[in-house]
């Protein structure tokens, strides 16, 4: 052991710093974002470009969520499991940024047209489903609201992240003009990542209990 | 000591720099240093490139037309031209609105031919000079509405399309005109993937092309057309979307049936042939009532708020007498 890590105060769980950690990557896009706004600014469409930027990370991050799964099979690690909430609840946040830029900067709260948007055009109808799933999974995030939905309930309600994840594809795919590369391969990542959950679980490797 | 002597043969460095430029040398400086900077950043801010690049050369012998800003009534305002010329769709080039910008530097547009075949009386392979030095290059602002309900106000340099035709002499078997872009991955690296089955194709009915609005354009802004804008020469059709005015033309084609758009081709029920905007007929995924106009007036989250769009964008007495009796609906 060198003299550096030596100096340092081990913590008793090196898995106290991830969440810290996880924070500060989460939370990296919108800064990223602010310094490029105070740089450069955004562009001629503006409005287009935050909503277009938080739409991606939203998915990103929703990707995320749904590769710690195929994480904890391919690699035995199980503690990974810990962070689902919080990353989980991380691509919502960015779901809720990028539907409240569409709201207050596209339409500006003009909710006739909203509602006429919502019911008229499919893909912003599917958007807005995955929306709502994905709102009412981070409503019952919360140990308590597992506790009194009972974990049966509780467990088909948050099955719905697959098919968030499935809308939320379809959305970015049909937006698009024309057959394009990008949505597909996030599609492709998708269906990976859906594809992973089918794999036997690995034995525990690395578990800091046991 | 070492005292320099001029010889009379030395050059001096006035007559290395042009003087203009160097007058202007700590604009000069200050510019190199922003292209350089933007250089840098431009994976983040492609649109800052715009400012900074060189910009096109000044296109000489412009006449007025009736077509200025003023005719666009109070509060009409130039969109940047920044703005025009880094926020694109031409796909060739990628699908990004800002890949032509970076992409667009590796097309070279000239020489540029065009050919001009089907039902006309002089058909040929058309050097771009021959096409254009005839005639007498216009000043035109125009409004620009794109399908994606985005808008700009564009001062375009061109000529109408209708003394071109006079010129080339379609037959009476001439009932359309159809326009194609350069095919050439080596060029146009966003080629290398079918977004659409290029070349990218589109055309009008010939009254539509004989309408004096409709412009065959060279320039923006008084100056020659940068690449991203579809240089050397495309299209310009003010009361249809955006996607109708093709860009890089290299084939102009005169048929007696209606030719295939590449839009069109690629979702029938989104894009049709006449694509006229049109506030009442949504596009299947969009509502087209509005648009949003870049650098437009802004709301108070301090974005550009969106504005109502007009019919057959605010060109109605010029051309819908062109689409009298027909179900605007159904020929969209």
């Amino acid at each position: 052991m060198n003299a550096v890590t030596a100096a340092m105060p081990m913590p008793r769980n090196p898995l106290a710093y991830a969440k810290p950690v996880i924070w500060l990557l989460a939370l990296s896009p919108l800064a990223w974002l602010a310094l490029t706004a105070q740089q450069q600014g955004l562009g001629p469409n503006p409005a287009e470009y935050l909503n277009r930027f938080l739409g991606d990370w939203a998915l990103r991050m929703l990707f995320v969520a749904l590769a710690i799964t195929p994480v904890r099979k391919l690699t035995g690690w199980t503690d990974v499991a810990r962070f689902r909430r919080l990353i989980g609840l991380f691509a919502f946040f960015y779901v809720a940024l990028h539907v409240t830029s569409y709201v207050v900067l596209d339409q500006f709260l003009d909710w006739a047209a909203i509602w006429a948007d919502v019911v008229k055009r499919t893909y912003i109808t599917l958007g807005m489903v995955a929306f709502v799933i994905l709102a009412a999974m981070a409503a019952t995030s919360t140990t308590g609201m597992m506790k009194r939905m009972g974990g049966r309930n509780w467990r088909r309600l948050h099955k719905g992240v697959y098919a968030a994840g499935i809308l939320a594809c379809v959305h970015f795919f049909m937006m698009r003009k024309g057959l394009q590369l990008e949505p597909m391969i996030y599609g492709a990542i998708l269906a990976m990542l859906l594809g992973a959950r089918l794999l036997p679980n690995r034995k525990r490797a690395h578990s800091t209990r046991t | 000591m070492l005292i320099k002597r001029r010889k009379a043969s030395d050059v001096a460095p006035s007559e290395i720099t042009p003087h203009s430029v160097y007058l202007r040398r700590r604009e000069f400086l200050q510019t190199a240093a922003m292209a350089g900077a933007a250089a840098a950043l431009s994976p983040l801010a492609p649109w800052t490139i715009g400012e900074a690049q060189a910009r096109g050369m000044k296109l000489a012998n412009i006449k007025p037309s009736p077509y200025t800003l003023e005719s666009l009534g109070e509060g009409a305002k130039l969109t940047d031209y920044a703005d025009v010329t880094s926020y694109n769709n031409f796909y060739e080039f990628g699908t990004s609105k800002s890949d032509p910008a970076r992409e667009a530097g590796s097309l070279k547009t000239k020489p540029w031919t065009v050919v001009v075949d089907g039902h006309v009386e002089n058909p040929g392979r058309y050097d771009l000079d021959d096409l254009i030095k005839p005639h007498a290059l216009e000043d035109r602002v125009y409004r620009f509405r794109c399908v994606e309900a985005w808008s700009m106000v564009v001062p375009w340099v061109g000529i109408p399309l209708a003394d071109i035709i006079k010129r080339l002499g379609p037959t009476g078997d001439a009932k359309y005109v159809s326009f194609e872009t350069l095919v050439d991955p080596e060029q146009m690296p966003g080629q290398g993937f079918a977004v659409l089955d290029w070349p990218y194709r589109e055309g009008l009915r010939m009254d539509e092309a004989m309408n004096p609005l409709t412009l065959m354009t060279v320039g923006l802004y008084g100056e020659v057309l940068p690449n991203q804008n579809g240089a050397p020469i495309r299209l310009v059709v003010p009361w249809k979307y955006g996607f109708k005015s093709i860009k890089s033309i290299v084939r102009i084609s005169f048929t007696d049936t209606q030719p295939k758009t590449s839009w069109n081709m690629a979702a029938a029920r989104e894009y049709g042939f006449y694509s006229n905007v049109n506030p009442e007929v949504d596009h299947p995924r969009w509502s087209q009532a509005k648009e949003r106009r870049l650098g437009g007036a802004r709301n108070v989250f301090g974005f550009v708020a969106k504005e109502p769009t007009l019919m057959f964008n605010g060109y109605q007495e010029e051309v819908a007498s062109l689409y009298q009796g027909m179900d605007l609906k159904r020929y969209f």
